[in-house]
């Protein structure tokens, strides 16, 4: 009796520090929300601006688009391929800017979260917690970047969701990994070293996550489409591919999802095994 | 709990930090702090306070031993015993995006605090530690006695039964120090047990209530800072400043002979006499000293610093 009182005590203590933590972040975002807008939709409307714009307007621009003869094919063009793609992307530099970013500076400089894990709950709650609140805003940075790339292309994206159930599924999956993957980041990289992040991380797996060509397209070039398989944001323009733009091809849907729960735990294991070290000497 | 147990029971704390060679930081640490009242762990950087102090807070992993603080076990119920606890560590690690009010605020809501709760609570905190003007200051503006008395007011907020201050005084100016000083005797007040490490032996002086003396990861002394300084006997310093040290040695050797005297040193400009605390001891080191040139004496009393150099053997490293 006493310990399952004790036991509802802990849990009620744990879900009242939990949801203080959600609190102060989204009153950090909802103050600095300006910055984050920004963030969010400078590179697809550049990307979108460049490719769906400046270059179908240039004489012989369709000979510049990699990807043009395929889509057509598929009764698409790039408009539809980069849909998926930017979001995803959106979600996952959310993801790194939410939780690696600012845990490399609190490592690094402040040491604010020496004080964010003496709050009554347990250590990996709070690295949890991160992960849940980066979601948030890669849900929010999906939510505006499909707009962007939906009326931005002066030529039509053929999106058509066959299934709202696959498509909230996929988001919240990848929203959830993009912030696992900032956890990992954050934790395992040298906070002086952040910034080679982006060079030999984020441009890679940006690059070769299938975001600015479907994965099915690679079938000419066998290793890379094996090769790809190793990078989580495969499986979350993939997923994004199979519920938005299905036309196009995609992969299995049954396989994105398994390969997204995959990765999102093997990254959580990971990122919390760091933050453990991390905070406790 | 009964008013006589340990809020603060250390025991056989050992801390081994995995290096080439192992690196023992705490080396069997037995504490134990009451309720109520304001402890020192006085020690040399490198002595091994701040990581006593961290596997007290949950902050590191003990390699054996065992803490219990209000009766929960620290090392197996970690979450729960942070409710227990305040800490204040040696940097700065108040949140940057968030103001001075929104500071404890928040605070307040990780400890379970209602919204109004955490209202009422910060303004009390703000007014208490006379934050009230800077309330709506981000934590960057703040200079560094501001930024610390924060820190106190902050990790208060959620009514610990214990506060940890590591090196409390660390970059504050003397004004700051006594400030942060007179509210930390405020917490006792409060009922809230205070554990500080410092390497100032004025600020040990100063706050304790008890304290150890702490060098290579061990406790080499506990008591009050009165029982620490009578234990060196009873002694009291006589300095004299010579116009001239060139006699200093004759002077040393008659000195030795008057009764009273246990020792006697050179100085750089004279000698030290170390006397027992009698009747008349002065007067016959004035009268053995006639002739010498003596410009000047000073008496100091037996100081904590006196003590760690006869407990070391050397001084403190600052």
């Amino acid at each position: 009796m006493a310990i399952d009182q004790a036991m509802m005590g802990r849990r009620v203590s744990y879900s009242r520090a939990f949801a203080g933590l959600m609190m102060r972040d989204l009153y950090v975002l909802r103050r600095e929300i300006g910055p984050f807008l920004v963030r969010v939709c400078m590179n697809p409307l550049l990307f979108l601006f460049v490719f769906t714009y400046i270059m179908p307007h240039m004489s012989g621009g369709a000979a510049l688009n990699p990807t043009a003869s395929m889509a057509a094919s598929a009764g698409a063009n790039f408009s539809t391929v980069l849909l998926p793609g930017l979001m995803a992307v959106a979600i996952m530099f959310s993801g790194i800017a939410a939780v690696a970013l600012p845990l490399a500076q609190e490592f690094g400089v402040t040491r604010e979260i020496d004080d964010r894990v003496m709050c009554p709950l347990p250590i990996e709650a709070v690295a949890i917690e991160k992960i849940v609140f980066s979601a948030v805003q890669s849900l929010i940075a999906a939510g505006i970047v499909f707009p962007l790339a939906y009326y931005v292309p002066s030529t039509p994206v053929a999106a058509h969701v066959t299934s709202w159930w696959f498509l909230a599924v996929v988001l919240v999956l990848a929203s959830l990994l993009a912030g696992a993957l900032g956890l990992t980041i954050g934790t395992a990289v040298n906070p002086k070293q952040i910034g080679l992040i982006f060079g030999v991380v984020l441009m890679p797996i940006t690059f070769l996550g299938c975001v600015y060509y479907p994965w099915t397209a690679l079938e000419h070039i066998h290793w890379l489409q094996l090769g790809v398989l190793v990078n989580p944001i495969v499986y979350m323009s993939e997923g994004l591919r199979a519920s938005l733009t299905p036309a196009l091809g995609h992969m299995n849907e049954a396989i994105i999802l398994g390969m997204l729960v995959f990765f999102l735990v093997l990254l959580t294991w990971l990122g919390l095994k760091g933050f453990r070290r991390r905070v406790v000497g | 709990m009964s008013v006589l147990e340990a809020i603060v029971e250390v025991r056989g704390l050992r801390k081994v930090y995995a290096a080439k060679p192992p690196v023992v930081a705490v080396d069997g640490i037995d504490l134990s702090v009451k309720d109520g009242e304001i402890y020192g762990l006085l020690g040399p950087n490198g002595a091994g306070k701040t990581t006593t102090i961290s596997i007290a807070t949950t902050r590191a992993v003990a390699t054996s031993g065992s803490v219990c603080i209000a009766g929960v076990d620290v090392l197996k119920h970690a979450a729960l015993a942070r409710r227990s606890i305040g800490v204040v560590p040696q940097y700065n690690t108040l949140d940057r995006s968030c103001t001075v009010e929104e500071n404890i605020q928040f605070h307040c809501l990780y400890f379970g605090m209602s919204r109004a709760e955490a209202r009422t609570r910060t303004a009390q905190l703000l007014d208490q530690f006379r934050l009230t003007d800077k309330a709506k200051a981000y934590p960057a503006s703040l200079s560094g006695g501001l930024a610390q008395r924060l820190q106190i007011a902050r990790a208060i907020a959620h009514r610990p039964r214990v506060l940890f201050l590591d090196e409390p005084s660390a970059g504050l100016d003397p004004q700051s120090r006594i400030a942060m000083w007179e509210a930390v005797r405020g917490l006792r007040d409060e009922g809230i047990t205070v554990v500080l490490t410092t390497h100032y032996m004025e600020e040990a002086d100063e706050l304790c209530d008890r304290l150890s003396i702490i060098d290579h990861g061990k406790i080499l002394i506990e008591d009050t800072p009165a029982a620490l300084k009578a234990r060196i006997g009873g002694e009291k310093m006589v300095d004299l400043k010579l116009a001239s040290t060139a006699t200093a040695r004759d002077l040393i050797a008659k000195l030795q002979s008057v009764a009273g005297v246990t020792g006697v040193e050179t100085t750089a400009d004279g000698v030290r006499v170390l006397v027992k605390a009698e009747d008349g001891i002065i007067e016959r080191v004035v009268t053995a000293s006639a002739g010498f040139g003596v410009r000047d004496l000073a008496t100091t009393e037996p100081t904590l610093e006196t003590v760690f150099i006869k407990m070391t053997g050397r001084e403190l490293r600052e």
